[in-house]
């Protein structure tokens, strides 16, 4: 009995370290089919959108052009991206490299491209023209890729950029939009379904105050600045002779290069982007009115379009012969989920951290060493009736 | 009861005036003495800083390299301008053509009204020649310009070679967004004249011109290059253009930002700026710098080719190199790269330069004074005319006492007023007389005396002038009535304010011209009456009117440029002050010598009638 009794000390404590590695595995095990089940938007938006012209506010397009090279990386096409852009500096008669808009000093990328499609240019971005397009209010001979058509299934990326002040936002040196506008425009696509969730970033001087005024569910916003302080450009090209960015969103940028379709990285990681010994400016953001906990969204959730495929065990009767039935009975597998894009194509990219589980094997001779201990302890007898 | 409809308080405030009139007034004259001296008191300044948007920092890179050569085309045109005697037009043409401009001449020709002394011309012909750089993707909207003069001698060959230099190097880049327009004229002042009014459309001056064959656009900016050595020690811009005027202050401010940034020595009126504005000696410097800028101002002169921009609202400065006996010379390559680095800056601009101040002092480089600071100056020698019109309102609207009715009253001031229309009149005929008289005869001055016909025009004004002195013993006479006691007053309220209105106006668009002459105009027209001692106050009148005004500040004007001149050499210079102002307003229209003689002079004789009313 008391060999019984030592052997039942150790196997206690092993026990315990068992039950600890079982609750583990079950909350991986939860999360996964937590991610995969947690956000319910089935197609990705972005409406890009510059609002400033003249040559002294080249990074203002730098600014919104290196967003949409990001995007359009992480997968959202451009028939999905809603891009304006108040002036072209790329043709600008200052510019000294034609075709081109550098977001980095001594002109090492060039974001403007070879596939750049603006939507909405020069004098097209205003203050109504903008919000048509949120609202869906378009006339109906605009054509489709002027138009966001989104359901109640997408996820909506809003990221504006240009001059502003408490409350409003400049566009093109005479008209301003304002914030109760904007979240106005807001509850409207709320109210028409037009998006699931919506992530709105904007890049300006006191661009807080923009989103102080939503009220609508599901929006999650991020400013380059609080009430009061000024957002500060970033570097100037002295063969350009301009500022090429903004602080806040050349961190952002070089945050996003990091980010590949497949990566996990949630928005916790985007409100720490540019804290204020790089930007100088406090970046704020605003999560009150969003459902889910940041933390469990992905960055691709808004700035990819990561396809979630839907895969249904029911039969499917065609209408067409078919020659043979494969087989009577519909056979159990399992599936796993095709890499959409695979990584090691894609440049710029760090190797995937990959998870570390034990071995299946391993997990095997846990539960029946866990059997044995039980029985061991309890009595064999209840052995005998299980095998 | 309100304070001015209260009879009781009216009486009360109306007495203040009249008691503490001439106090006041002598309170005002030396406080606008005094605040005028403290503008160039550092405190009281601001900072300089570019206010213009589109033109942000000095943040380009300058890359120009062809200094050398710029030098060697300098040589080459001096060469050739020496064996041309004159402008080398068929070598210009063919270098600028060269260097990939589009270019064109313009042939002007000009008779002087008389003979100019000072630059020895009297019929001028001359060319001028320009060539065009086309922005190359840009439409030719709007036109930058950099012109050089083509002067006598050995004078500005380096200007020209500079500017060939750059357009050769500009002609290059892809990034110019207005056209450049390079620019060498004849005789200076008035070949830019003739070029201006060609490119415009406009003849205001009568000149003979052929016109422009080719165009730029509206032109945004203009520089003026004077260079005369390979190295300079230190660059001087001059402001001042015609009739006061002065380009966008932050034309200045781009300036001296480059100067900063290359780290060339940089100066305005030729004097270097100092740092210790807490010393007297500091102070003083400051003072000189800023009373040079305002008598240059008040000439009403364009010191620099630059000047005659300014009318057609085109931002324009002339930058001088200045070689002197410095150790750290700059050469052509940095000169170049200011001048660079200054038109990548002006093609940012989206519209005319117009966010920074227009009427401002300088008492250096780097501090300025704007109107909304140096007005109440004047505002305050206004104060005292208007304070002396009320004082004589008030002794007109009271009654003396040996007057029994109210009916002999009206009587009197409404002969007053008659009274008062002659010698308005005769002193503005005598005006007139100042102003026509002297280029119209001086044919008949040159036949009757031995004298050049610069001397004719110039003695004929001054015995004009002089003649005018003796009016007011003759013009009584013409008078019906005897001079009153009402009648002189009512004429030296008609004065006062005709006196104040004129001034105002002349500070509003030229604030030097009217200030100088506020402060030597005002105390004639306070004290002035027809009992106070004759002599003295005829002496004093004299020495206050505008001829003496103008010689004092020709002396003035040499000892502040440290050049001071002794009586006879003084003298001639007054002469030729007076001369140039007379051709100033016939060949660019400058407004300086109408305004003396069709209104400032008649408004003074209006005084001197005044002193002498019998």
């Amino acid at each position: 009995m008391s060999a019984l009794l030592k052997r039942s000390c150790s196997h206690n404590m092993l026990a315990a370290i068992i039950m600890l590695i079982f609750i583990c595995f079950c909350v991986h095990f939860q999360n996964t089919a937590g991610q995969f089940f947690s956000s319910g938007h089935t197609n990705n938006w972005a409406v890009l959108v510059c609002t400033s012209r003249f040559w002294f506010n080249y990074r203002h397009v730098a600014n919104t052009l290196s967003v949409y090279r990001s995007v359009k990386r992480l997968g959202i096409p451009d028939s999905h991206i809603v891009l304006m852009l108040a002036d072209d500096m790329a043709c600008n008669h200052r510019n000294p490299k034609p075709a081109t808009v550098f977001s980095h000093r001594n002109m090492e990328l060039n974001v403007y491209g070879d596939d750049v499609e603006v939507d909405y240019r020069g004098y097209e971005v205003t203050v109504e023209n903008f919000l048509r397009v949120l609202t869906g209010r378009l006339p109906p001979s605009t054509p489709r890729s002027k138009r966001l058509l989104s359901d109640d299934r997408s996820n909506i990326l809003i990221y504006l950029t240009g001059h502003g002040g408490n409350g409003f936002l400049k566009f093109q040196d005479s008209e301003e939009i304002s914030n109760v506008e904007l979240a106005d425009a807001f509850e409207q696509m709320w109210q028409k379904r037009r998006y699931n969730e919506l992530l709105f970033i904007i890049d300006t001087c006191q661009g807080a105050s923009m989103y102080e005024r939503f009220y609508s569910p599901n929006i999650m916003a991020l400013a380059s600045s609080q009430v009061g302080e000024d957002s500060l450009s970033h570097q100037p090209d002295l063969a350009i002779g301009v500022h090429l960015m903004d602080r806040y969103t050349f961190y952002l940028l070089e945050f996003l290069e990091d980010i590949h379709p497949a990566s996990k990285s949630n928005m916790n990681d985007l409100f720490k982007v540019c804290p204020k010994s790089q930007c100088v400016s406090t970046p704020g953001h605003r999560t009150d009115l969003f459902l889910r906990d940041p933390g469990s969204v992905l960055i691709t959730d808004f700035f990819g379009s990561v396809r979630k495929v839907e895969i249904t065990m029911e039969a499917i009767h065609l209408t067409d012969p078919i020659l043979h039935p494969m087989s009577e009975e519909v056979q159990e597998k399992t599936y796993s989920y095709v890499d959409q894009l695979p990584v090691s194509e894609i440049i710029h990219q760090k190797p995937k951290q990959k998870d570390w589980h034990p071995p299946d094997g391993f997990i095997l001779g846990l539960w029946t060493l866990i059997l044995l201990v039980f029985f061991k302890t309890y009595g064999i007898k209840h052995l005998k009736h299980i095998f | 009861m309100g304070l001015l409809s209260d009879p009781n308080r009216r009486r009360a405030l109306i007495s203040l005036l009249t008691r503490l009139n001439a106090p006041i007034c002598v309170l005002c004259y030396f406080a606008a003495v005094c605040w005028f001296m403290g503008l160039s008191f550092e405190p009281f300044t601001l900072r300089t800083y570019m206010s213009e948007n589109a033109m942000g920092s000095t943040m380009v890179e300058e890359r120009f390299p062809a200094g050398e050569r710029a030098l060697a085309t300098a040589k080459e045109f001096g060469a050739h301008k020496k064996k041309v005697g004159g402008m080398p037009v068929d070598w210009l043409v063919k270098t600028m053509q060269a260097r990939g401009l589009e270019v064109f001449t313009q042939r002007f020709s000009r008779t002087l009204p008389f003979p100019d002394e000072n630059n020895e011309r009297y019929i001028v012909e001359g060319t001028n020649v320009y060539g065009i750089l086309r922005a190359p993707r840009a439409p030719r909207t709007e036109a930058l310009v950099l012109s050089a003069p083509c002067s006598p001698g050995d004078d500005n060959n380096q200007a020209v070679g500079l500017l060939l230099g750059l357009a050769h190097y500009f002609r290059n880049q892809v990034f110019w967004a207005k056209d450049i327009i390079f620019l060498v004229n004849e005789h200076d002042l008035i070949g830019m004249q003739a070029w201006l009014e060609g490119y415009h459309h406009t003849n205001t001056t009568g000149m003979d011109w052929s016109p422009l064959q080719g165009r730029g656009g509206s032109i945004q900016a203009a520089l003026s290059l004077e260079l005369s050595s390979d190295v300079v020690t230190s660059l001087d811009i001059v402001l001042e253009g015609l009739n006061g005027q002065l380009p966008n202050l932050d034309l200045a401010n781009l300036f001296y930002a480059f100067c900063q940034k290359i780290g060339v020595l940089c100066t305005i009126q030729g004097r270097i700026q100092r740092n210790d504005w807490d010393s007297v000696s500091g102070y003083s410097h400051a003072v000189q710098t800023m009373m040079l800028m305002v008598m240059k101002q008040a000439s009403g002169r364009s010191w620099g080719d630059h000047g005659l921009f300014l009318r057609y609202h085109i931002e324009a400065a002339t930058i001088k190199g200045i070689n002197s006996f410095r150790q750290y010379k700059t050469d052509a390559t940095t000169v170049g790269r200011l001048l660079e680095g200054m038109y990548r800056k002006l093609n940012n601009l989206l519209e005319r330069l117009h966010q920074s101040y227009f009427f401002y002092l300088m008492p250096s480089l780097s501090h300025f004074v704007s109107i909304g600071y140096y007005m109440p100056a004047f505002g305050l020698l206004a104060v005292i005319l208007l304070l002396r019109a009320l004082d004589l309102w008030v002794q007109l609207a009271t009654p003396p006492s040996r007057n029994e009715d109210g009916v002999a009253d009206i009587e009197q001031s409404s002969t007053g007023v008659l009274s008062v229309l002659t010698p308005l009149v005769i002193s503005h005929l005598t005006g007139a007389a100042l102003y026509m008289l002297p280029v119209r005869f001086q044919e008949m001055a040159v036949e009757h005396f031995q004298v050049s016909e610069t001397e004719a025009v110039v003695l004929t004004a001054i015995a004009v002038y002089t003649g005018g002195l003796a009016l007011p013993h003759n013009t009584h006479r013409l008078i019906s009535g005897e001079g009153t006691e009402q009648g002189w007053r009512v004429l030296k309220l008609v004065a006062v304010l005709y006196l104040a209105v004129l001034l105002g106006c002349t500070a509003l668009i030229n604030f030097s011209l009217g200030f100088i002459l506020a402060l030597t105009l005002v105390p004639v027209a306070s004290f002035v009456t027809p009992h106070v001692p004759k002599l003295l106050s005829a002496v004093v009148l004299v020495i206050l009117s505008p001829a003496f005004t103008l010689l004092f500040s020709v002396f003035i004007f040499q000892e502040l440029q440290e050049m001071p001149v002794s009586f006879q050499d003084g003298w001639m210079l007054y002469l030729s002050v007076i001369s140039q102002g007379i051709l100033d307003h016939y060949l660019y229209g400058s407004l300086v010598y109408p305004l003396i003689a069709l209104m400032v002079y008649p408004c003074w004789l209006l005084f001197w009638n005044i002193l002498f009313w019998k």
